[in-house]
């Protein structure tokens, strides 16, 4: 268990082991996509193998943040500005004026959205070293990095994230009770939301997307229902495009193929809501349908005490 | 009045004879939208949905004169399309497409820009004005035309707002979906300033969410230079630092990005603030008196 790791730790599956390294001082270089600039920006400062948090805050003059044009890459002299900043003597200096091109290249041939070295050292001897790293790499990009994706390892991540993601479907795992199905990212937010606003807790984030099949929904229950905290399901459904009616029989379809045995509370909006509404209480199965998501919101609190 | 898209508004398709593209053309066509055309390079020639097909945009450009572009071309290809509608002359490209590399975005933003050119998305439902246009994927139904500009980082989510204020009785001039990735092509504050200029909108609501700081720097804008007034939701109160939460730019990284930073500094800058998402209407109620 780490700070960067949740309450559960993570399993270790492989080392690196490296020689030995003489350290003369450590420094702080990393590079990430910012949005505020809209460009990859460097940051470095002299204050390495600390938090790089605490020195901004506490010493906002040990840090330089330097914006890469997309059209130019990095110049020369800004490997001088940031060399300064980190205190280099003029050899090293040199040195770092051909690594920032080619930790760029790395940055953008590999679609990073974050680089981090940390510590970037000075040796014994007098040279630069990079003695830890850390990438995030972008997902949307992984279709065109196929050696990333060889080294993707699913052990790494929550068994039923990395199953929701197999299946398209977005889905975080949480602390609480209820179980959340809803269309849309930042519904499926609000949703969660809400239910904290009632005095309930979310289960899980967990997003659809925006046509809500009967397949989809099936695997969704499927997901929801491997948690065992779970106690009651919340389907919050703003049915835009897609109507409410197949939407309504999609989820009869899931709750009998999946056997769910925990209550339902079903929310349904937009085209053809009524429809679907009367498709659910008619059907026997034990569901609870509210066309407004503070009753679906307040019933599911309920029902998970 | 209204901002970005109204009767006058001529529509070209980029993705046209896709499923998407067919499916969605379709509810825009009848919600009064006027197509002009598509184009799927290779199908130039064709007709589809009563609508000509062209191979570029350029093509088109010259047989329909399009003044506003919509894209549902698969996540690879969004940068050349964009670059395309851009090069061809269109000033409004809304890119409706989920999953573009943040990568191809920045240099995308740096292009448009130098060009003046307004991009909407990527990742968004759209803009529609209500009675007017529609360019997205947000169902018309629900839509009023009214007072209300609504702007939001989410699909859904903005559903709800609409809906509530239709509900209400105020309905909405424009609705904008910025789209919920890292790099928008329009940010809060150029729709702000859009609606800040409108005659019809007498009060804004910006749905916002965890991730970045977009919400912070809107609220600088709004203290400095809007004067109507504004009503804010932030959704992801609940979410965990860390996590990606279904869009690219919902993710709380290194404590930056929080909802409680986002909605004090909201309400430091005077905006109104709906606790909960089932408030957002009736605080614009509220608010409108």
């Amino acid at each position: 268990m780490t700070y960067q790791t949740d309450t559960q730790g993570q399993l270790v599956n492989s080392i690196l082991i490296e020689e030995c390294t003489d350290i003369a001082q450590e420094l702080y270089l990393s590079a990430v996509v910012d949005r505020g600039t809209q460009r990859i920006v460097f940051i470095g400062s002299s204050e390495g193998g600390v938090n790089i948090e605490e020195v901004a805050e506490k010493t906002p003059e040990k840090i330089i943040y330097e914006p890469i044009d997309p059209l130019t890459g990095p110049m020369p002299f800004q490997a001088r500005k940031i060399s300064k900043i980190l205190g280099l003597n003029s050899e090293q200096s040199k040195e770092f004026s051909k690594m920032l091109p080619q930790l760029t290249d790395l940055f953008v041939t590999h679609d990073l959205t974050l680089l981090e070295i940390n510590p970037l050292v000075i040796t014994q001897g007098g040279k630069l070293h990079c003695l830890d790293a850390k990438i995030n790499i972008d997902t949307n990009a992984i279709y065109r990095q196929p050696e990333i994706q060889e080294m993707h390892d699913p052990s790494q991540e929550d068994p039923r994230e990395s199953e929701a993601a197999m299946h398209d479907l977005s889905y975080v795992s949480l602390e609480g009770n209820i179980g959340c199905m809803v269309n849309g990212a930042g519904l499926a937010m609000g949703t969660m939301d809400t239910i904290k606003y009632f005095g309930g807790a979310p289960a899980n984030f967990l997003d659809v997307g925006g046509t809500a099949t009967q397949e989809r929904v099936s695997k969704a229950f499927k997901i929801i229902l491997a948690d065992p905290e779970v106690k009651v399901v919340l389907v919050n459904i703003f049915g835009g495009i897609v109507r409410c009616d197949l939407i309504a029989e999609g989820i009869l379809a899931a709750i009998e193929e999946v056997g769910v045995s925990i209550p339902v509370v079903v929310r349904l909006e937009g085209n053809n809501a009524d429809i679907g509404s009367t498709i659910l209480a008619e059907s026997g199965a034990e569901i609870v349908s509210l066309n407004n998501l503070e009753d679906a919101a307040i019933k599911a609190v309920e029902l998970s005490k | 009045m209204s901002i970005l898209v109204n009767k006058d508004t001529r529509l070209l398709v980029q993705g046209f004879t896709g499923s998407q593209a067919t499916l969605h053309s379709e509810q825009s066509i009848e919600y009064g939208t006027n197509i002009v055309g598509g184009v799927t390079p290779g199908k130039g020639g064709q007709t589809h949905l009563g609508a000509p097909v062209f191979n570029s945009v350029h093509d088109a450009m010259e047989a329909v004169q399009p003044n506003a572009s919509i894209i549902f071309v698969p996540a690879p290809f969004c940068k050349d399309s964009i670059l395309e509608a851009a090069d061809a002359g269109i000033k409004l490209i809304i890119c409706i497409t989920e999953g573009v590399p943040t990568l191809d975005m920045l240099i995308v933003k740096k292009r448009i820009d130098e060009l003046g050119i307004q991009l909407i998305g990527p990742n968004c439902p759209g803009v529609i004005t209500p009675g007017e246009a529609k360019l997205g994927i947000m169902p018309g139904s629900i839509h009023m035309a009214g007072s209300v500009g609504i702007i939001s980082r989410s699909g859904t989510l903005t559903y709800e707002a609409v809906k509530q204020t239709t509900d209400l009785g105020l309905g909405q001039s424009t609705c904008v979906g910025i789209g919920g990735d890292p790099i928008p092509g329009t940010s809060f504050i150029d729709a702000l300033k859009l609606f800040e200029a409108d005659e019809q909108t007498k009060a804004i609501v910006m749905v916002g969410e965890i991730g970045g700081t977009a919400e912070e720097e809107a609220a600088e804008y709004i203290r400095d230079h809007v004067t109507k007034p504004v009503i804010s939701y932030i959704a992801g109160q609940t979410a965990p630092a860390g996590k990606r939460m279904g869009h690219a730019g919902a993710i709380i990284a290194g404590g930056k990005g929080t909802a409680a930073d986002k909605i004090k500094k909201l309400k430091e800058c005077g905006v109104h603030i709906a606790e909960n998402l089932l408030q957002i209407g009736a605080k614009a109620k509220e608010v409108l008196g």
